[in-house]
């Protein structure tokens, strides 16, 4: 029963193919596919709205939206007839194909990401030699479409944006790729569903997973860190800060070509969690062996809010990054642990099992942290305030 | 298969001419990614998934990307008046014509050489992945230097730029 229920979406998704001629089976099967993951993730998308202006309210002590519907929870339905009423505003002298273009590049390509990954067992929609390199390719690509919003509409703060955009999801994307590297060396494969079978193991109630070794931990705050500047989530919210550059690389859209950003915004950061919790966070796998017959598409969507209420938290409590703050960290912080995890990961791979191995990376690790921190710290000369201009 | 080939070409083809012909710097660079793009898939349809998504990865996502950099932090981004077309025109018509006709000899020369299958040799990532770490390493290491001496040359050059302008 359990592992009907487990497999209940790929069953129907056969039992329907079944009406059809056996040569359209694997497209019926695979179009089906798409509608689950073109209609499920922007649902979340309306939900994670809500609950992130409610989390955002109550941080900032007061109450979010609470007018439409039972507890304001069909506030996005209003949201959406709002966009979709409202004027499209195109400027003058925008360059109107590539404005036009933009929001719509970006959509495609995040949605493309959401392919390769298992939502579920046997639960995604193309099974890739090399789907972690696919995801990342389309990752890629969105960096494109921003820099296509900021130039085409011919505004300063646009620009100023889009430039701020790609020249942090350049710097970030590099630490992302090595820190995803680390679980490819263990894994030995780039196939997203190896790289969830091999953390769906268990000793005794304890699962494999590797954000409970030294270098997935270190790994996965690295990936971490790094997703969140790559979805332009607070504190990495420079390409759109409201106080400087009124909205970056989409101030010049309106009605539903600015609900696209929107919308692509979080399928990115959707897909960057789901991608996170497969590399680190045993993907489908249940936590403890004996919560195995709670089916396995529970767990992925699960342990995706999980992170998107950690991003929400991050949002409410931490202050903007500055540029040059924003670039120091990534190129002399973040890229250095992620090269010395690599390293760390070698040493794991060829220790073999047994404690020295937990020993010598930990140690690795800490030393390193302490080390590096200690060294940044002292230039930095903390001390009360001085205010140059005011006295 | 083969119209999906033409037709893959003929955006290929589409792309490279307009990032040539078209006047505005920046629309020159986007029609480079489209030729790009439909590289990556030419390979994708030759089931050479490692290879298509490298394209993709590196050369969308981090060449063009900094085309696009360098156009914008360099000089105005208008169009200009007159036309972009070199006066030593010809010279590349005809230097391009031989490197063209150069690599299309030594393909069309290696074909007989090559076995003749059945099946086309699947070559897996792990594959590629072993072949590079083991046989191919010396080469690999070799580009590895290279890279990273072009990374320092970059810097180096930076430094120099800011200490003129103290």
């Amino acid at each position: 029963m359990a592992a009907t229920i487990d497999q209940i979406f790929v069953i129907f998704a056969n039992w329907v193919g079944g009406f059809f001629p056996a040569a359209w089976h694997a497209a019926v099967v695979d179009v089906l596919g798409v509608i689950g993951i073109v209609s499920v993730f922007p649902a979340l998308f309306a939900l994670t709205t809500v609950l992130e202006r409610k989390g955002l309210g109550r941080m900032q002590n007061r109450l979010g939206p609470n007018r439409v519907g039972p507890a304001g929870f069909l506030q996005p339905v209003a949201d959406g007839i709002k966009s979709l009423t409202k004027e499209d505003v195109v400027p003058f002298t925008a360059n109107g194909i590539m404005h036009f273009l933009a929001p719509l590049v970006l959509v495609v390509t995040v949605f493309m990401g959401f392919a390769v990954l298992p939502v579920g067992r046997h639960m995604q929609l193309v099974d890739m030699d090399a789907g972690l390199l696919f995801f990342f390719a389309m990752g890629a690509a969105t960096e494109l479409s921003v820099f296509m919003a900021g130039w085409s509409s011919h505004n300063k703060y646009s620009i100023l944006g889009a430039m701020r955009a790609i020249a942090q999801m350049i710097s970030y994307e590099v630490p992302m790729l090595l820190s995803a590297v680390a679980v490819v060396m263990i894994v030995g494969s780039l196939s997203l569903p190896d790289i969830v079978s091999m953390q769906d193991q268990y000793s005794g109630v304890w699962p494999h997973w590797f954000i409970f070794t030294p270098w997935g931990f270190a790994a996965f705050l690295i990936f971490a860190i790094a997703a969140t500047s790559e979805s332009n989530r607070s504190p990495f919210d420079l390409p759109e800060g409201e106080s400087e550059i009124v909205a970056g690389y989409h101030t010049e859209y309106s009605g539903f070509k600015f609900a696209l950003f929107f919308l692509g915004e979080y399928l990115a950061m959707f897909a960057l969690s789901g991608l996170g919790v497969t590399l680190f966070l045993g993907g489908w796998a249940a936590p403890f062996s004996f919560l195995s017959f709670i089916p396995s598409w529970i767990w992925f969507f699960a342990k995706v809010m999980l992170s998107i209420a950690v991003f929400i938290w991050l949002r409410g409590t931490f202050p903007r990054l500055r540029q040059d703050q924003l670039m120091n960290f990534a190129w002399k912080f973040v890229l250095p642990m992620a090269l010395l995890d690599l390293v760390v990961t070698g040493i794991w791979r060829f220790l073999g099992p047994g404690w020295q191995q937990w020993v010598v990376c930990s140690l690795i690790l800490i030393a390193a942290y302490v080390v590096m921190g200690r060294t940044a710290f002292a230039v930095k000369h903390f001390g009360p305030r001085r205010y140059r201009y005011a006295e | 298969m083969s119209g999906v080939f033409y037709f893959i070409s003929a955006v290929t083809v589409a792309g490279a001419l307009a990032a040539v012909l078209l006047r505005n710097t920046i629309h020159c660079a986007l029609a480079l990614a489209v030729a790009f793009a439909g590289l990556a898939l030419l390979f994708l349809s030759l089931d050479a998934q490692f290879v298509g998504f490298v394209q993709i990865l590196v050369y969308i996502g981090a060449v063009v990307i900094l085309v696009v950099f360098a156009i914008l932090l360099t000089r105005d981004s208008e169009a200009p008046n007159q036309g972009v077309y070199s006066r030593t025109w010809l010279a590349g018509l005809v230097i391009t014509a031989a490197v063209f006709a150069f690599l299309a000899w030594a393909v069309l020369a290696s074909l007989p050489g090559l076995p003749r299958r059945a099946v086309a040799p699947a070559a897996s990532v792990q594959d590629i992945g072993n072949a590079l770490m083991t046989r191919y390493v010396l080469p690999l290491e070799i580009i590895a230097v290279l890279l990273t001496a072009a990374t320092i040359g970059a810097v180096i050059v930076a430094m120099h730029e800011k200490a003129r302008s103290k």
